[in-house]
């Protein structure tokens, strides 16, 4: 048996939470909702994140678009999503909610545009 | 010059002047919202994370899109925006407001006025911090920008002074940005941000946190080269000999707090001192009937959310006073207690719409309980932080035991229970 104190991060209010981990059963107090025992059970068995970022623009009004995952990744994969970020660029118009990169290393979760980025008249 | 008359005239775009901006709109009043940016949408177009929204919308969103589901109701409305305008000067005795653009100056004659300028960083020579003053040193939000809208990295090696969400959230950023993040000192024996940001922004990414510790001297001629800490007291806040430690670093980012920015209406309003911001009644009205005010420059809110809520108020209240003329005098003060920091609204109205009570608390508290009154309203809330706003829905029933009572001010009251 082990014991964990964790921050639940599902929403603002950050709700200190207490686990009992046996083997593959976790058992949660300190949380306001049920959301907590779902994130406690996650972070102790498999961490993952909704991971937010930017991506380069080309001919946009302006140089960066934001962009989140779909989903939460997993933790460890956080590094490598950011390369491969980093290694592109895209094309305005952009409208929020766009895919932007399908299948993020083989997860299954799409990385999508979370703001509106308009072609800017004079090219670059 | 020109000049131009309207119902409501909004100044600051950010979430509580485009919250204020649709009410008004939709209550049929000609709206004009100022804003000095190019852009609306204010701070949350440079946050991109998420986590905004879960009480409105129910769903966790990031800044961007959290602003573009009002830009587009703005669209909607009617609402007319102009940006790229700053407001030079709000005249109360002539009922004017003179902007500067692109085009020159400018007068608008509105009914009602809405303030909602938002907050500004407090910045660094405000710290009094000795040493050399060279480049390399910025507020979180200016950092933020920098990274988030202007693709530019501010150094290489970052150490954060403070740890308000702003400066948590930035050291994240700047990790993944490729930057090195030393670590983040927080004077206070608590952490200033919320909890979930200390876990997610600095252990996941092995960044340590240095409480009861801050800077006490920079270095560096042209550029930062340096910065040292010390340890100090938790309780009397008085920096520990013998604790002075060198690290070498080139940035240093700063979130040390935000201040509400109100001078261009502070010599006709009152402000509270504690929440260094406007006072407000219920209505979101200032001590001055033309103007209504809501948002960071109200009081520092921690959650969008509590913003847009108040914006709303603030617009309904001011298309209310454009078609009545009027809105109910009857106030009550709401008086604070030992325990109680920030602290909205200033003035409880005994008529009119249910709207809610926002607090901070000055300590921890595992369990506490809440009384307003006395008499009024009673409640246990678990883990009270510093950090995070406490709300409390203040109804029209509320309003009605107010008036049988006949309190002379509202106390608002949090005790620890053991
Ligand atoms: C870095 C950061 C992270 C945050 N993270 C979260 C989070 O995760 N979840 C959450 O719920 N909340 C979060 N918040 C809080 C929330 O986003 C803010 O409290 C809220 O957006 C503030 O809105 P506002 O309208 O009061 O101010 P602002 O957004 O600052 O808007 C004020 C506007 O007024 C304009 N203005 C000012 N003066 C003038 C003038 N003279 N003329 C014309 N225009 C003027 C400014 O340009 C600005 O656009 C965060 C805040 C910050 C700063
Ligand atoms: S347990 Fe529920 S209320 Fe508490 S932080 Fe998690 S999601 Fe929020």
């Amino acid at each position: 048996m082990e014991n964990r104190t964790l921050t639940c991060i599902s929403c603002p209010l950050g709700c200190d939470l207490e686990a009992e981990v046996v083997g593959d059963t976790v058992t949660v107090t300190g949380n306001r909702c049920d959301k907590g025992v779902a994130y406690a059970k996650a972070e102790i068995l498999n961490p993952q994140r909704v991971v937010t970022s930017n991506i380069l623009v080309e001919g946009g009004i302006c140089p960066l678009v934001s962009v989140k995952t779909s989903a939460p990744i997993p933790k460890g994969l956080i590094g490598n999503m950011i390369q491969e970020l980093k290694n592109m660029k895209i094309r305005a118009p952009i409208r929020i909610g766009q895919i932007l990169i399908r299948n993020l290393l083989g997860t299954g979760i799409d990385v999508i545009a979370t703001r509106e980025v308009e072609t800017c008249p004079a090219g670059e | 010059m020109k000049e131009m008359t309207t119902d409501t005239l909004v100044i600051g775009g950010g979430a509580a002047g485009m919250a204020a901006a649709v009410e008004c709109a939709e209550r049929g009043c000609r709206t004009i919202l100022v804003e000095r940016e190019e852009y609306i949408g204010g701070v949350l177009n440079q946050c991109i994370h998420n986590g905004f929204g879960l009480h409105v919308f129910k769903e966790e969103l990031t800044g961007p899109e959290y602003a573009q589901l009002f830009k587009s109701q703005i669209r909607q409305k009617g609402v007319e925006t102009r940006s790229d305008l700053f407001v030079v000067k709000v005249d109360a005795k002539r009922r004017e407001v003179v902007t500067m653009g692109k085009n020159g100056c400018a007068i608008y004659r509105p009914q009602a006025l809405i303030m909602t300028t938002g907050a500004r960083e407090r910045p660094f020579n405000s710290l009094r911090i000795p040493g050399t003053r060279p480049a390399g040193i910025y507020t979180a939000g200016v950092a933020q920008r920098f990274v988030n809208l202007h693709n530019r990295l501010p150094g290489e090696r970052a150490f954060v002074l403070g740890s308000g969400d702003i400066g948590l959230i930035m050291a994240r950023r700047l990790t993944l940005e490729g930057m090195t993040v030393l670590g983040v000192a927080e004077l206070m024996p608590h952490p200033g941000g919320l909890a979930r940001n200390i876990s997610q922004c600095l252990h996941d990414f092995n960044i340590p946190l240095y409480l009861s510790t801050s800077v006490v001297e920079v270095h560096g001629r042209e550029r930062l080269e340096g910065i040292t800490l010390a340890k100090f007291d938790p309780v009397t806040l008085q920096r520990l000999p013998g604790t002075d430690e060198t690290i070498a670093c080139d940035t240093l980012i700063l979130s040390v707090g935000l201040l509400p920015q109100n001078e261009l209406i502070e010599s006709f309003v009152e402000t509270d001192p504690v929440n260094r911001g406007v006072k407000v009644d219920s209505f979101m009205r200032t001590t001055h009937p033309w103007v209504f005010a809501a948002g960071n420059n109200v009081g520092v809110y921690d959650l969008v959310d509590f913003v847009t809520l108040d914006g709303k108020i603030a617009g309904q209240s001011a298309a209310k006073m454009v078609h009545d003329g009027f809105l109910p005098e009857k106030r009550v003060p709401l008086a604070r207690t030992e325990n109680i920091s920030t602290l909205i609204p200033s003035l409880c109205c005994l008529e009119g719409n249910p709207f809610t009570i926002y607090f901070r608390s000055k300590k921890t508290m595992k369990k506490a309980r809440i009384s307003i009154g006395p008499g009024l309203f009673e409640t246990i809330r678990m883990g009270i932080k510093p950090s995070e706003m406490v709300d409390i829905p203040f109804t029209v029933k509320h309003m009605e035991k107010l008036k049988q009572l006949g309190l002379s001010k509202i106390e608002v009251s949090l005790k620890e229970v053991l």
